[in-house]
């Protein structure tokens, strides 16, 4: 089995890029299945499943999400078993721009939005520095020159990632992107494990704490100034 | 160096193949792109731009020199030869107009030394002038046009130039076409303005998405574009006039300013 996994911001266009995407993939004949996760609410799950893609989908509620894939990998993998399907896409919520849900022997696809400017390359961090490929969004809506520092900048970052530009409207980039999945390597859920660890905060506020004066907070805290301390048992 | 560009038919919109099997364009020419909103120009544009290989969503192929170009081509801005300048009419790079030139001048691999040349070229272009410590996104759409056109020319100079209609951006667009087309440049111009269009020697006409016909430019049509020009030449005066709060003491209706040929 092979996993691609998807990561990117909000509106980034993760999912206008995918159905794209599985399209060439349905065209191909190929049996894929996918995997949506988002938060609160989503319907993408039904546009994967009218291009004939069987889809799963998640939501993560007050978890995160990326802490929620990772727990229903198995599910994820029996779903795609069950399908007979030789390719899993699963694409992820992902919010705070720490984690990377990545894990070693996925295709980590990392999808950016061209428009945010050429700093957020530096300031979004796992995701994009661990991804195999970059996905560069709504590059037409700025110039060659916005779009070739915007690259420089995700190079920068990650050296030896491929870096396709996209467009979710038109399918640009959408058949290059597809090829790079056979570059997956062979996953294997026993042993796999992520590329960098999971953002943590052990702390109250995990469980349900909703006062914000100091002297309610127990846990691993850590300071504005620096310092980090635990308080607690 | 680039003798040649070529492109090879893919499909339309509706999945037929184009009717055309192979276009050359050689150094030095100029060739313009028309069709309505909606017919495939821009996109024309964006094969060229990233060299398709029969790997987007039209399923043309590019080549250069009659071969299928060197991947890294297509890809690293230091080796590229195309040099685009698209529809957008703003900057929205949250940085100064120096900073911003020398990253892409970094990026291109070329002398970060050009900025005073690329905002002195852009100032001649628009009205109000661009400083170098302005904020990008401050800047207005003439402004921001002005500066795109200085750095394809400068900064992006390439063999290769894709124009996607200038005629839009507010600013003085038969200059702006001549800082862009160089001596033996390749350039492809799309465009919905017939002064522009004329003035190529072939244009080629998209429809639903794909490459309709290739019609070269007759004499009739050369000798309007040059009563067009001067139409143009006109407007554009007047035009200077009515910004810089000048009264218009004469205009098209009034023969002394017309050439003799308008006149009769």
């Amino acid at each position: 089995m092979k996993v691609i996994i998807v990561a990117g911001t909000p509106g980034a266009g993760k999912t206008a890029v995918l159905l794209h995407t599985l399209k060439v993939l349905a065209d191909e004949k190929r049996n894929v299945s996918a995997v949506k996760v988002d938060c609160l609410y989503t319907e993408d799950h039904l546009r994967f499943q009218n291009i004939g893609i069987p889809t799963l989908m998640g939501l993560s509620r007050d978890m995160c999400p990326d802490h929620y894939t990772i727990y229903n990998l198995g599910e994820m993998i029996d779903f795609a078993n069950s399908n007979q399907s030789e390719t899993l896409i699963v694409e992820t919520a992902g919010l705070c721009h720490r984690c990377a849900p990545y894990t070693e022997n996925c295709l980590g696809v990392c999808v950016i939005d061209a428009t945010t400017g050429p700093n957020t390359p530096l300031k979004v961090g796992p995701f994009l520095s661990t991804a195999n490929v970059v996905v560069i969004t709504k590059g037409d809506v700025i110039s060659q020159a916005e779009r070739e520092i915007f690259r420089e900048r995700i190079l920068e970052m990650n050296p030896n990632c491929r870096i396709i530009e996209a467009n979710g409207l038109t399918g640009k980039g959408s058949i290059e992107l597809a090829s790079c999945f056979d570059e997956a390597q062979t996953f294997s859920y026993e042993q796999e494990e992520l590329r960098h660890n999971a953002p943590f905060s052990i702390c109250t506020l995990c469980v349900g704490e909703t006062r914000i004066h100091s002297q309610h907070h127990r846990g691993v805290l850590r300071h504005i100034n620096g310092l980090q301390e635990y308080i607690g048992e | 160096m680039i003798q040649s560009i070529s492109i090879l038919a893919g499909r339309n919109k509706t999945g037929r193949t184009e009717k055309f099997e192979r276009i050359d364009i050689h150094c030095g020419e100029i060739i313009g792109i028309v069709g309505p909103t909606g017919s495939g120009k821009s996109a024309l544009i964006e094969d060229i731009e990233q060299l398709a290989q029969r790997d987007t969503t039209t399923n043309r192929q590019i080549l250069l020199n009659g071969r299928i170009p060197d991947p890294d081509l297509r890809y690293d801005p230091k080796k590229k030869l195309i040099a685009q300048l698209s529809q957008n009419m703003n900057f929205l790079a949250d940085m100064s107009v120096e900073e911003f030139l020398k990253l892409h001048a970094k990026c291109r691999g070329k002398n970060p030394n050009l900025v005073d040349q690329v905002i002195e070229a852009a100032n001649a272009l628009t009205g109000e002038p661009i400083r170098k410590d302005m904020n990008l996104t401050i800047l207005s759409g003439g402004q921001s046009r002005s500066l795109m056109v200085a750095d394809v020319a400068f900064i992006s100079d390439s063999p290769i130039v894709l124009i996607d209609e200038i005629e839009n951006a507010g600013i003085k667009k038969h200059e702006a076409l001549k800082l862009l087309s160089g001596n033996g440049k390749i350039i492809l111009v799309v465009t919905h303005d017939p002064i522009l269009a004329l003035m190529t020697k072939r244009r080629i006409i998209m429809k639903t998405g794909g490459v309709e016909k290739v019609i070269a430019t007759t004499e009739n049509e050369m000798e309007l574009s040059v009563h067009l020009n001067r139409i143009d030449q006109e407007l554009l005066q007047i035009r200077e006039k009515v910004r810089h709060g000048q009264e218009i003491t004469s205009s098209f209706f009034n023969a002394e300013t017309l050439s003799p040929e308008f006149a009769e």
